[in-house]
C-alpha cells in the first residue's frame, strides 16, 4: 500500500520539461596580493526532451550572492545642531555582494510571487524581520543598504545581460569587485517560462585568500598575540633599518 | 599597482599608501606628533574600514616614532627620565581607556564621541598654540624685547619632586604622570599616539624646552602605541600588517626628512605650523558633524560579528 502511494506520488510530480545545465569559467576564486577584481563567466544550456514550447516566453536569471551577515543600519538626525546617529534597525541577513543578471526586464522574466518565493531580486535577497516599534519607516533602512552597496558596486542588477541564443544556450558575465569578502559565493540560475520558475540550478564558488594573504589572515585570527608582536617587531625593524639606511646615504 | 589587504579586505594602490605614509611621516618627524590624527581620517577616506584603520595606524606610529627617536637620540634631545614617567602614566591611561571605549561602545554612540573628542581637543589645543605662537613671533620681532622669564606656578608647589636634567627641570612627578594618563586614555579612544596633546602639555604645563619635547614625546608614543597595537590585535583582529608595512616604509623615510627640516625651523614657526594643521583637521571634522550629510544612513556590523 505504502509503495503504491509512493509510486503515485512520484508520478504525480512530472519531471521538469526543461532543465538547466550550467558551467562557470572559474570553480574557485583566489584572492592574491595583487587581486584587483575578477570576471566570472557563467554559461549553460537548456536541456529538454520535447520540442521547444512556443506559447510562453523563456527567461534566464543568474544571481551571485556573497556570504551573508547581519547588519545594523543607523540613521543620522540633527540634534543640538550636529548630526548624530539616532534610529538603528538591525537587518538579519544581507549578502556582502549580490549581482543579478537577467535575460530581459526583471518584471517580465519573473513574476513577483516567484521572486518572493526564490528571493531573486536585490530587495528580496535582504532579510529584515522586525524594526523596533517606534520606527515607522523600516523599509527606508533596507533601501539605504541597497543604495549604499549599489553605489559601492557591491549590489548590481544587470537587466538584459544574459544572452540567450536559439532558445537553448545562454551566457553572461559578472564582474567581481576588488573589495571582495572571502567566503562561499552562492550562484543560482533560474529558468523561467512566462514568469514562472521551471528549473533552478545552484552551485557555490569558494572565494579564498591564498599565499601570504591567507597566512597572515590565519595567523591574525588563530595566534593574535604572536601576530601582534610580529607586527610591532617588523614595524620597529623597518623603522630602524630605514633610519640606518638614511644615515648611511647621508655619509 | 593594486594590492589586496588581507585584514581590511580591500584592494588599494600601493603607491598611494606609500605616499600617504611619507607625508604623514614627515610631519611626524618635524613636530614630534605621531601623525595618527591625520592618518586615521585619511585612511577612512580611501576606504579602509575604521576599525582596521585605527588599529593599523597604531602599529604604523610605532615605526615612524622609532625612527624619529633614533634621530633625536643622536642629537641628545630625548629626556629619557621624563619619558619614562610619562610612559608609566600612559600605560595606566591606555588600559583604562580601553575599558571606557568598550563602555561607550555598549551605549552605541562611540563614533560620535570619538569625533567630538577630536573636535574639542584639536580645537582647544590648536587655538591656544596658534595664539601663543603668534605672540612669541611678535615678541621676537620687537627689537630689545627681553625673553619671557619662566614663571613659577602651581606645578612647582607639588610634592615628589624629581630632577629632569635633560629638560633642566626640578618638578613634581605628579603633573607629567597625569599628562601621561590623559594621553593614554585618548590613545585608546581616538586611535592616535597623543603627541598633539602631549607636546603642548609639556611646553605650557611642564615648561619643558621645545627641542626636548619632540624627542621625549616620540619616545613615550612608541610604547603606548605598541601596547595599543597588541590590544587591538588580540581583541579585535584588526591590525593589517601589509597596510602597516606600506605606510611605514613611506613614513620612516618621511620622518627622517621631517626631523631635518625641524632642526632648521625656529621653535615658534614649528608651533604655528602645527597649530594651523591641527585647526585644519579640527574644522574638517566639525564640518562633517555640522553640515547636512549626503547620506543619512550608515551600515555597521552587528556586535560580535566583526
Amino acid at each position: 500500500m505504502l509503495r503504491l502511494v509512493l509510486i503515485l506520488a512520484f508520478l504525480a510530480v512530472p519531471a521538469a520539461a526543461e532543465q538547466v545545465v550550467a558551467g562557470l569559467s572559474q570553480n574557485r576564486i583566489a584572492i592574491t596580493a595583487n587581486f584587483d577584481g575578477s570576471e566570472l563567466l557563467i554559461f549553460g544550456a537548456i536541456k529538454r526532451e520535447e520540442p521547444i514550447p512556443q506559447d510562453t516566453p523563456l527567461g534566464v536569471i543568474v544571481a551571485v550572492a556573497g556570504p551573508s551577515k547581519p547588519l545594523v543600519v543607523r540613521r543620522k538626525e540633527r540634534r543640538f545642531g550636529i548630526w548624530i546617529n539616532t534610529d538603528a534597525v538591525e537587518i538579519d541577513l544581507a549578502p556582502s555582494f549580490y549581482a543579478v543578471a537577467t535575460s530581459g526586464p526583471m518584471n517580465e522574466v519573473v513574476k513577483d510571487i516567484e521572486d518572493l518565493r526564490h528571493k531573486i531580486s536585490i530587495p528580496r535577497a535582504i532579510r529584515s524581520v522586525g524594526a523596533p516599534m517606534h520606527i515607522q519607516d523600516a523599509p527606508a533602512f533596507t533601501d539605504a543598504v541597497i543604495r549604499i552597496r549599489s553605489n559601492n558596486g557591491l549590489y548590481t542588477l544587470l537587466e538584459g545581460a544574459v544572452e540567450i541564443s536559439e532558445e537553448t544556450l545562454f551566457k553572461t558575465s559578472i564582474a567581481l569587485p576588488a573589495n571582495l569578502t572571502a567566503g562561499g559565493y552562492k550562484t543560482r540560475i533560474f529558468l523561467t517560462r512566462g514568469g514562472r520558475v521551471v528549473d533552478e540550478f545552484e552551485t557555490e564558488i569558494p572565494v579564498q585568500k591564498v599565499g601570504l594573504e591567507r597566512f597572515l589572515y590565519n595567523l591574525a585570527h588563530e595566534r593574535p598575540l604572536i601576530y601582534g608582536i610580529l607586527s610591532i617587531v617588523i614595524a620597529i625593524a623597518a623603522g630602524w633599518g630605514a633610519s640606518a639606511a638614511f644615515r648611511y646615504f647621508k655619509g | 599597482m593594486q594590492i589586496y589587504l588581507p585584514i581590511a579586505e580591500v584592494s588599494v594602490n600601493a603607491f598611494l599608501l606609500f605616499g600617504l605614509g611619507g607625508i604623514v611621516g614627515m610631519l611626524s618627524g618635524m613636530f614630534g606628533v605621531g601623525g595618527g590624527f591625520l592618518m586615521t581620517p585619511l585612511l577612512f577616506f580611501i576606504g579602509i574600514p575604521p576599525a582596521v584603520a585605527v588599529a593599523t595606524e597604531a602599529n604604523q606610529i610605532v615605526a615612524s616614532s622609532f625612527s624619529g627617536v633614533l634621530a633625536h637620540l643622536k642629537r641628545k634631545t630625548v629626556d629619557l627620565r621624563m619619558g619614562t614617567v610619562l610612559l608609566i602614566g600612559g600605560l595606566i591611561g591606555a588600559a583604562f581607556g580601553v575599558q571606557l571605549f568598550n563602555f561607550l561602545k555598549s551605549l552605541g554612540q562611540v563614533d560620535l564621541l570619538v569625533k567630538l573628542c577630536y573636535v574639542v581637543f584639536l580645537g582647544i589645543i590648536g587655538g591656544l598654540m596658534f595664539i601663543e605662537s603668534l605672540r612669541a613671533i611678535r615678541r621676537a620681532k620687537q627689537p630689545g624685547a627681553r625673553p619671557l622669564r619662566r614663571k613659577h606656578n602651581w606645578v612647582h608647589a607639588l610634592p615628589f619632586k624629581m630632577k629632569f636634567r635633560t629638560s633642566g627641570l626640578y618638578i613634581s612627578v605628579i603633573p607629567p604622570m597625569l599628562v601621561g594618563v590623559l594621553v593614554g586614555i585618548l590613545a585608546a579612544i581616538m586611535g592616535v599616539g597623543g603627541g598633539f596633546i602631549m607636546v603642548p602639555a609639556m611646553i605650557y604645563l611642564l615648561g619643558m624646552p621645545t627641542k626636548v619635547v619632540v624627542g621625549t614625546s616620540l619616545f613615550q608614543i612608541i610604547f603606548v602605541t605598541g601596547f595599543t597595537t597588541l590590544l587591538h590585535a588580540t581583541t579585535n583582529f584588526t591590525v593589517d600588517l601589509p597596510l602597516a608595512v606600506l605606510l611605514l616604509v613611506g613614513g620612516v623615510i618621511g620622518a627622517q626628512f621631517g626631523a631635518m627640516i625641524g632642526t632648521r625651523l625656529k621653535a615658534e614657526q614649528l608651533r604655528i605650523l602645527l597649530a594651523i594643521m591641527v585647526l585644519a583637521v579640527c574644522s574638517k571634522l566639525a564640518l562633517d558633524l555640522l553640515l547636512t550629510p549626503t547620506e543619512f544612513y550608515t551600515i555597521g556590523a552587528v556586535e560580535g560579528h566583526g
